[in-house]
């Protein structure tokens, strides 16, 4: 039954892709890709996939929707015209698809027991992670123990996405503090002469921080991890900036603030790999972290966890301010 | 016998909110102005999601899941029409006129 | 049992689904999108005992929270350009 259900969903997904490409205004493109994002983030979650639907849910619907109309305003509401190489463009697609095809009729049927990965990695994991790490969610110690470097690497990642961003977009206009004094009445629309959204944002702020603050820390039992608090937070905060102005969340959380939060995210993670060095075990080892190899782990679980949140705050934050503060926004 | 009885309230509960679900989505689908639709939408976030919710309320029983299901209910109760008067007082602004529909024409008739 | 509500919620949302790629007006598409939302957070409650696993809430939670700041977004932002437009339109009217 779950898969008549999955079928359904699939059946959407590709309407509303079919309706993103073939629409010529862009805002109609923006709203659709977060139903995309919903109707993906459902179909992880039938899949059993919780901590995947969760990311995909607060950062693809949520966050994405608000800098691509960030950017949307400060370029332009419709598409350009359709390029000269159409029909190339279809070959080559159409081509890569075959050979996509091509290649998954070796791959073992969906859910198959006998198929290497449920033989020889899965059993794997699941046999060591009550012994050796002894956390409730296997993802969460797969992903910060077990894999760990892949995560760092991941952190470096998100980091190196808002250096690029504050590079491209800082440069020309700079950000809110060095706005033009008259572009204040500016900033006097939107939601802020609105009485009942203002009310109800400033009431749900604290509350959602509270929430990812126990996502952040529930991910060793639960759905949930540093990469969902983060994005989490970081809504939190477009919402108050949505209702009470950009100003007011600089006082709130300085930028300087922020860059702070990026950088020592990602220091920390980095500074719990080299400990494991330092006391003698190998990089990103947790296991010599404390006395016991286990309490170890969980204080290294822990720790990243906490680095990658900060980190995918921090990161999340510049962006939109980034984008706020273009004059014409 | 307590647990047949709470089963019945709450595929009672369930299948209303399922029905009230649908009925708002044909009527956001069917609808002719941007106002009533908004009208058939709402119906879908109050009374579909208060009968869906307590109905699945009921079958977890007293746990932490209840809990997070009424923060969810709060969520959305409290959520759902800041959205829709922000939308309407959105759509007011940008010039889209509620339709008065057939009673005006039966009006200018009489 | 969770069966009925949940094909009723995925039947809703693809009508939600039609009305998003046919509204005339912009203001249908925000609303389908937010009432697509609500009802993925129904979705996910009723998956999420379906399924046996009531950890699953917290996503649906987290969806109810991203999904209202998604449309307020939306909201704020064809104010400002609204504003922004009358105000260059008073402008080249004064000019």
């Amino acid at each position: 039954m779950t898969l008549v259900f999955s079928f359904f969903l699939l059946t959407l997904l590709v309407i509303t892709a079919v309706a993103v490409v073939r629409t010529r205004n862009l805002f109609v493109a923006v709203m659709l890709l977060g139903i995309f994002s919903l109707l993906i983030a459902a179909n992880f979650l039938l899949l059993d996939a919780a901590d995947v639907a969760l990311t995909e849910a607060a950062v693809g619907a949520g966050i994405s929707t608000v800098l691509f109309l960030g950017a949307l305003a400060l370029t332009s509401e419709r598409e350009r015209t359709a390029t000269p190489h159409r029909w190339l463009s279809l070959a080559v697609v159409v081509s890569a698809t075959l050979v996509v095809l091509y290649a998954t009729f070796d791959k073992p049927s969906f859910g198959d027991p006998e198929a290497p990965v449920h033989q020889h990695v899965a059993p794997w994991y699941l046999e060591k992670t009550p012994e050796a790490i002894d956390v409730p969610n296997v993802v969460t110690a797969v992903l910060a123990s077990f894999r760990g470097y892949d995560t760092l690497g991941e952190v470096f990642v998100v980091f190196t996405a808002g250096i690029g961003v504050l590079f491209l977009l800082s440069a020309q206009h700079g950000h809110a503090a060095q706005r033009r004094p008259d572009a204040k009445d500016e900033s006097d629309i939107g939601l802020r002469d609105d009485l009942i959204p203002r009310v109800v944002g400033r009431l749900l702020v604290p509350f959602i921080v509270l929430f990812g603050l126990y996502v952040q820390f529930h991910g060793d039992y639960g759905p949930g991890g540093g990469f969902q608090a983060g994005a989490l937070i970081a809504a939190a905060f477009i919402l108050f900036a949505l209702v009470e102005g950009e100003e007011r969340t600089l006082e709130a959380l300085p930028f300087n603030t922020l860059l702070a939060l990026m950088v020592s995210g990602a220091l920390l993670y980095g500074l719990v790999g080299l400990a494991g060095v330092f006391l003698g075990g190998n990089f990103l080892d947790y296991s010599v972290l404390a006395e016991d190899p286990v309490a170890g782990q969980h204080l290294g679980i822990l720790l990243i966890e906490a680095g990658v949140g900060l980190t995918v705050t921090g990161v999340l934050l510049v962006i939109f301010h980034a984008f706020a503060a273009r004059d014409r926004f | 016998m307590m647990q047949t009885v709470l089963d019945i309230l709450s595929w009672i509960l369930l299948t209303a909110g399922g029905a009230f679900v649908l009925v708002g989505g044909i009527g956001a689908l069917r609808m002719p102005n941007l106002y009533t639709r908004m009208h058939a939408a709402s119906v879908t976030d109050t009374m579909g999601a208060v009968l869906v919710l307590a109905g699945v309320m009921l079958q977890a029983g007293l746990s932490l899941a209840t809990i997070k299901l009424a923060a969810i209910l709060l969520f959305l109760l409290i959520t759902s029409p800041t959205a829709s008067y922000a939308l309407a007082s959105a759509a007011m602004i940008a010039g889209i006129k509620p339709d008065a529909g057939r009673a005006a024409d039966l009006e200018d008739d009489a | 049992m969770y069966y009925v509500v949940a094909f009723a919620t995925l039947v809703t949302m693809g009508l939600a689904l039609i009305r998003a790629v046919l509204g005339p007006t912009v203001y249908d598409r925000v609303l389908s999108v937010n009432m697509f939302g609500t009802k993925t957070v129904l979705l996910m409650s009723v998956i999420a005992f379906l399924a046996g696993r009531p950890d699953f809430l917290d996503l649906a939670l987290a969806y109810a929270l991203i999904n209202f700041i998604g449309v307020l977004a939306v909201l704020e932002f064809f104010k400002s350009r609204a504003a922004r437009r009358a105000q260059e339109a008073a402008e080249d009217d004064a000019a």
